[in-house]
């Protein structure tokens, strides 16, 4: 049997061939749509970019030489030089960690947080729900850009800061959404078998409803990185964010702003930069969807 | 009795509202309240200065309620934010209430012609992409809305400066009018377009159109992304059903079927989708603002954050913050009223 029969088996064997066929299949129709394949490998090279920052950069992002200042693209500085005569190529693709930083420490606060509300309030019911969905309801109507603002302005600029201040506003979603999986198979017989067999409470939050809340949260964080990037890079933008002279791609535009009209371009890159990481996810987001949850295809 | 039971239905709904309403005000006066205590600015230093005496400090304390227990000085707090004393801005040396009242207008009148430009291209195109479902038509939306999703609002303000203003001279640079007309034009509101319009100044009100032309085009490029694609999720929804189906077979043209058919069906939750595109141009002109030097509350909360004026800060956070939660609700009550379903 040819590992494409095995996977595609009608009747697989085991639990683990079933999950491999499902898998398979999944990634099957995601490759169908070049928009999710370019989202992924985007996603994938930034991660790439990121690790592998030091070997393409080429120069240190951080050597300044004020002789070659503002200079346009050319062979030894494939996108230029800043105001202060650092290789923006260097500094670009040493931007992606700051960038994948706030996006990866957000996501793994974030997620947890919203979680753990929703599916309490969805498996206890009664107060607990009252009271943890008037909460997430309060902070979901709450500004967010804005407050991000306010607190990071209060609590100091930085990069751990920006990270908190978003956390804050990103969690009330995933709260929702695990609440409304929760209340979905709260009654089922599983669960009622679970408890029946006295299984401790917190062993059947993590261990059976969590994994089947999994699903839309993930495809629901994916999307919201999109966003999560272009509000770090917001901060950095007003220098809330990224203090120099670490290389942040909000950072930069907010210093090429200065010489927009004559050296466009050191504010054009680090821009496009931004753009291509928060399309990425953004696709990668609409293609997940599309496999994962087929009803709103 | 049917009527009193339909009162009472609007009653308990209108209670209900209001209560959630003073609970998320709450939970956003908290949130500012928080943040100025834990905030590392000494309040009591800035009124005594570094040298003071120690007597000198305690006696400004006490006067300032700081010895106070927190509930208290939240009480306090609300107290003063409900008779409009938000205090006064540092770095203008006036109430800032009244600086809220010069700089919210500007933000006001460029988020308004946004919203109105993006309603009026997002949900003919999102109809006409759910229409063509699948052809080329959506797929171009598609993209235009996944680009309005992706893209930094701040660098394409810059871009386009760079190149409607610098290069092809076409539209009014940063700012909201031209430094000529900045003293000597009399405006009541600080609705620039709106009193340049009633004054019939026509010469004063092209250069505020070819200053508000481009970041309002350009907020209505994101709020039309945002507005087109639920439109045509919504759209597409309802196509599918059979009422649809069943104005088809009668002969209905496919405009009417859109427009007198799908459109009124999909108008409760449209509503939602523009008040919070709304809501989020408000909100999200702080970078907008701070790329086009546009005089509003953005710009204002912006430069308050750098000379640590926290008053001004948090006047300006809470302005937005209650036009975010006062649009919420009104899309609500807006949406039951053109959706029996919805109430």
């Amino acid at each position: 049997m040819s590992w494409r029969a095995w996977l595609t088996d009608e009747a697989p064997g085991s639990a683990w061939q079933a999950r491999c066929g499902s898998w398979y299949r999944a990634a099957h129709r995601a490759a169908r749509s070049p928009m999710t394949v370019f989202g992924l490998a985007a996603v994938l090279a930034m991660v790439l970019v990121a690790l592998a920052a030091p070997l393409l950069a080429g120069a240190d992002p951080n050597a300044q030489d004020v002789l070659v200042r503002l200079q346009p693209p050319s062979a030894a500085h494939w996108l230029g030089t800043d105001q202060l005569g650092r290789d923006l190529w260097a500094r670009l693709v040493f931007g992606t960690r700051p960038t994948l930083a706030i996006v990866l420490l957000v996501a793994w606060l974030s997620a947890p947080l919203g979680l753990a509300v929703g599916i309490c309030a969805g498996y206890f019911g009664g107060w607990v729900n009252l009271v943890f969905m008037r909460v997430t309801d309060v902070f979901m109507a709450l500004p967010r850009l804005v407050l991000a603002l306010m607190f990071v302005a209060v609590m100091g600029p930085g990069i751990l800061n920006a990270v908190i201040a978003i956390t804050v506003t990103a969690w009330p979603p995933y709260a929702r959404l695990a609440r409304t999986e929760t209340l979905a198979i709260r009654d089922s017989d599983f669960l009622h078998a679970a408890r029946i067999a006295g299984i401790p409470t917190w062993r059947i939050l993590a261990g059976q409803v969590l994994p089947l809340c999994l699903p839309s949260t993930i495809i629901r964080v994916t999307l919201d990185m999109a966003g999560v990037i272009l509000t770090a890079a917001g901060l950095g933008f007003l220098g809330l964010g990224a203090q120099p002279p670490l290389a942040e791609w909000g950072a930069m535009v907010a210093a090429g702003r200065l010489y927009i009209f004559d050296q466009w371009w050191v504010a054009a890159a680090p821009g496009a930069a931004i753009l291509l990481g928060s399309l990425a996810f953004n696709l990668l987001g609409d293609g997940l969807r599309d496999v994962l949850d087929p009803r709103h295809a | 009795m049917a009527r009193w039971r339909l009162a009472r239905s609007l009653l308990r709904g209108a209670f209900r509202t209001s209560l959630a309403l003073a609970l998320t005000l709450a939970g956003l006066l908290l949130a500012t309240f928080a943040i100025q205590r834990a905030s590392p600015i000494d309040p009591v230093l800035r009124v005594v200065g570094d040298h003071a005496s120690a007597e000198t400090y305690r006696a400004a304390a006490v006067e300032l309620g700081m010895d106070r227990p927190l509930p208290v000085q939240f009480g306090r707090y609300l107290g003063r934010v409900a008779r409009g004393d938000l205090g006064v801005s540092t770095s203008t040396g006036r109430p800032v209430l009244e600086d809220l009242h010069q700089y919210f207008p500007a933000t006001l009148e460029l988020a308004t012609v946004a919203i109105l430009l993006g309603v009026a291209f997002g949900v003919p195109l999102g109809m006409w992409a759910a229409h063509r479902h699948n052809q080329r038509v959506d797929q171009v939306v598609r993209v235009l809305s996944l680009v309005g999703y992706s893209v930094p609002i701040f660098w394409m303000g810059l871009m386009g400066l760079l190149l409607f203003y610098a290069k092809l001279k076409w539209v009014g640079g940063p700012g909201r009018i031209d430094d000529v007309w900045k003293y000597s034009l009399q405006s009541s509101t600080n609705l620039l377009l709106l009193d340049t319009l009633l004054d019939r100044n026509w010469e004063a009100m092209r250069n505020v159109v070819s200053h508000l032309v481009l970041p309002a085009l350009l907020l209505a490029y994101f709020s039309m992304a945002y507005i087109a694609r639920m439109t045509r999720a919504f759209a597409l929804e309802e196509l599918g059903k059979e009422y649809v189906l069943f104005a088809r077979v009668k002969g209905a043209s496919e405009t009417r079927v859109l427009w007198r058919h799908v459109l009124p069906n999909i108008a409760a939750p449209l509503v939602t989708v523009i008040s919070l595109s709304y809501a989020t141009l408000l909100e999200g002109a702080v970078l907008t603002e701070s790329v086009f030097s546009w005089p509003g509350i953005g710009l204002y909360v912006t430069n308050a954050l750098f000379t640590a004026d926290l008053a001004a800060v948090l006047g300006g956070t809470l302005l937005i913050g209650v036009c975010f939660v006062g649009l919420n609700v009104v899309s609500d009550q807006f949406g039951q009223w053109l959706d029996p379903r919805a109430r």
